[in-house]
């Protein structure tokens, strides 16, 4: 695994060399063209365009792609245990060492992507859609995938080369429209200066026009190809981690197969740093795709058959491909053979409790309060929402919502000076797991099962609410769990 | 003159050869070290799940008395072992008595409907998860390690530096690595 991040480390920096080197050329050609007295204006206009951009990706790059994407950040790991607790055991596997920040997007397509460059903004975001239809193995396979980006920096490598290619698609546009708005420009200097025959400079101009049709496509070309190279060196590390790439396999089928229903991850920024681009799940790959076909990608975790290392990997690859290689040569040093293991009995994809707890924690993240019809039918109900009850739309019951109850405090005031004095309220939970519920001044207050305190302060209002629980033993049982006791007797 | 610039040269390059492999080594058995105390992190982890876990069990299935005695024992035995071979005993024979738990408490339906009880599956079953990946993180490490310091010409000098082989972590008991009970 170090082999391979190492070796990556090196071919980024002859590839940003060689970029970087191309960038300067071509901002140099065109200080040049538009006046060789003063060349180094152009190569300094390059950097300084290299430099913003990258200054921009740097400090706020995942920030703008995570809000593009819809994608809110759960804190606690009770939102949703399944997703920290494989994530966890993927940055275990990965010897990572930390968690990358978890992400959920409110989106029916499973997807997921990986953004951030350091251990600080690293950042992990997942559709809801992925939660709710993936079995835990292809879910250990996707975030495995989406560590590997992460162990083998490629989020960093791809925020570098894309910004290079930004700089040199941008200056190529720059001149291109110089030159056709401003011609006469050029050729006023060129008359002003008398440092280059006009045979050169004829020959110069010729060289830049070339270079501004040429270099965007190359710096494109040599983008997306970096960008499918990682892709499957990073399928190749999900194998290596999980021990099971048939996992990943069933997932990323899984993914293409919804991918048509994709809601926010379809946008054309997003679509390359997805785990299969929703634009495209399906077809060849040409020079200009982000990602390998899908097909290829499928057929190499499934023929692996010499175990789970990077080894089989790059063997099973040469088999469907023909004999071409995918995977640098000294990420296959260690000849160790690494057993698959088996897949999970567990196949509890989407299961009711599952589909529910993603539900609610969407609902959480977007502020609403959540309520339960007697018929089963389970509400969200934005805090915008002023009524205080809410029609079922399937047996048209009217349903109060869960609102805090005005009480005199259990405790003498004089005792807690420092909290305004508005009237106190009382809440009562009586199910385990979260509660939602509105403030009297309609704010939305959800209640983790992890809270001990007995208090709370509402952040809108500032009134106290005291949380009475119900003792454990004596609640009734709640309708989820009347279900599965239904259902297992 | 010039053979003694070359012999110069020639130590220099030597002298760097060996300070490159050196850190390498270095690098290499701080990442087993490292990796090694990953295992006693969720190793911990499943010793303070076990008490939540058999309270949440008597609750439901109290005369299940013999099945609930072995977990607790085999978790004291477990938190007292001294050294890395019984350590791995230990805990091979805890996650045999978790196992049988599971087995046992599948037979109550209200326990499987305790969302208590599913919450403390759900974690128990992760944290195998992680005491699993974080062996294999380990034993990976331990590999890399053992090959860059037995590899040739470099074996020569790991020896005189004080770099001997790590030993790979094995749960010996083929029913406690699996641990098929947990997964549901």
């Amino acid at each position: 695994m170090w082999e391979a991040i190492e070796s990556n480390r090196r071919r980024s920096w002859v590839l940003v060399a060689i970029s970087g080197a191309g960038l300067l050329a071509f901002g140099t050609l065109i200080g040049l063209i538009v006046d060789p007295a003063f060349f180094w204006v152009g190569t300094l206009s390059a950097l300084g365009l290299f430099f913003t951009l990258w200054t921009l990706a740097w400090v706020g790059g995942h920030r703008v792609l995570l809000s593009a994407a819809g994608a809110r950040r759960l804190d606690s790991a009770l939102e949703l245990p399944l997703l920290f607790n494989v994530s966890e055991e993927m940055c275990i596997a990965a010897g990572l060492g930390w968690r990358p920040a978890l992400y959920l997007i409110e989106d029916p397509a499973p997807n997921a992507f990986a953004v951030g460059t350091s251990k600080d903004d690293a950042s992990l975001a997942v559709t809801s859609g992925l939660l709710q239809k993936l079995s835990r193995d292809e879910l250990q396979g996707v975030i495995a995938h989406e560590i590997g980006h992460l162990v083998n920096r490629d989020t960093h490598f791809m925020t570098l080369a894309g910004v290079l290619l930004g700089s040199i698609v941008l200056l190529a546009e720059v001149f291109r429209r110089t030159l056709l708005l401003g011609g006469g420009f050029v050729a006023r200097r060129r008359a002003s200066s008398r440092s280059l025959s006009i045979q050169t400079h004829a020959l110069l101009l010729v060289a830049g026009i070339l270079a501004a049709v040429l270099a965007p496509v190359l710096a494109r070309a040599l983008y997306f190809a970096c960008s499918r190279k990682r892709e499957l060196l990073a399928d190749a590390t999900a194998a290596r981690l999980t021990r099971f790439p048939d996992g990943l396999a069933n997932a990323l089928e899984k993914i293409a197969l919804h991918a048509a229903h994709s809601r926010s991850a379809g946008s054309r920024v997003l679509a390359p740093l997805c785990i299969v681009n929703p634009r495209r799940a399906f077809g060849e790959a040409g020079w200009f795709s982000t990602h390998p076909p899908l097909d290829l990608r499928v057929a190499v975790l499934r023929g692996m058959s010499g175990g789970a290392h990077y080894g089989a990997y790059e063997e099973s690859y040469r088999q469907v491909s023909g004999g071409r290689s995918c995977l640098p040569p000294s990420t296959l040093a260690s000849r160790r053979a690494l057993v698959k293991r088996e897949a999970h009995l567990d196949s509890s994809e989407s299961s009711t409790e599952r589909r529910e707890a993603v539900h609610a924690a969407l609902g959480r993240l977007a502020g609403c309060t959540t309520a339960t019809c007697l018929c089963g039918v389970a509400f969200r109900v934005p805090p915008s929402l002023a009524l205080d009850f809410v029609t079922c739309p399937r047996c048209g019951r009217d349903n109060e919502l869960p609102l805090a109850e005005h009480d005199q405090p259990s405790v003498p005031a004089e005792n807690r000076p420092s909290v305004p004095s508005v009237p106190a309220q009382r809440y009562v939970v009586d199910e385990p797991g979260w509660q939602s519920f509105r403030c009297r001044c309609s704010k939305t207050i959800h209640v983790s099962p992890a809270l001990l305190a007995r208090e709370i302060v509402c952040n809108t209002c500032g009134r106290r609410i005291e949380i009475v629980r119900r003792a454990n033993l004596a609640r009734p049982r709640t309708r989820s769990e009347e279900r599965r006791a239904h259902a297992s007797d | 003159m010039l053979p003694l610039a070359i012999g110069a040269v020639l130590a220099v390059m030597l002298m760097t050869w060996a300070v490159v492999l050196y850190n390498g080594w270095v690098k290499g058995r701080n990442r087993a070290k490292n990796a090694w105390s990953q295992i006693d992190v969720q190793l911990k982890r499943r010793h303070d799940l076990i008490p939540n876990l058999v309270e949440t069990v008597r609750g439901f299935a109290a005369h299940e008395q013999e099945t609930l005695e072995s977990v607790i024992e085999a978790r004291a035995r477990a938190t007292a072992a001294p050294d890395v071979r019984s350590t791995a005993r230990a805990e091979s024979a805890l996650g045999g008595a978790l196992g049988r738990l599971m087995v046992v408490a599948e037979q109550y339906p209200a326990l499987q409907a305790n969302d208590n009880f599913l919450a403390l599956q759900e974690e128990l079953a992760s944290t195998e998860n992680r005491i699993g990946f974080a062996r294999q993180h380990y034993n990976d490490s331990v590999m890399d390690y053992n090959t860059a310091i037995q590899s040739f010409p470099a074996n020569f000098l790991s020896g005189s530096f004080g770099f001997t082989e790590e030993t790979h972590f094995e749960l010996t008991d083929e029913a406690a690595r699996r641990t098929p009970a947990v997964a549901f």
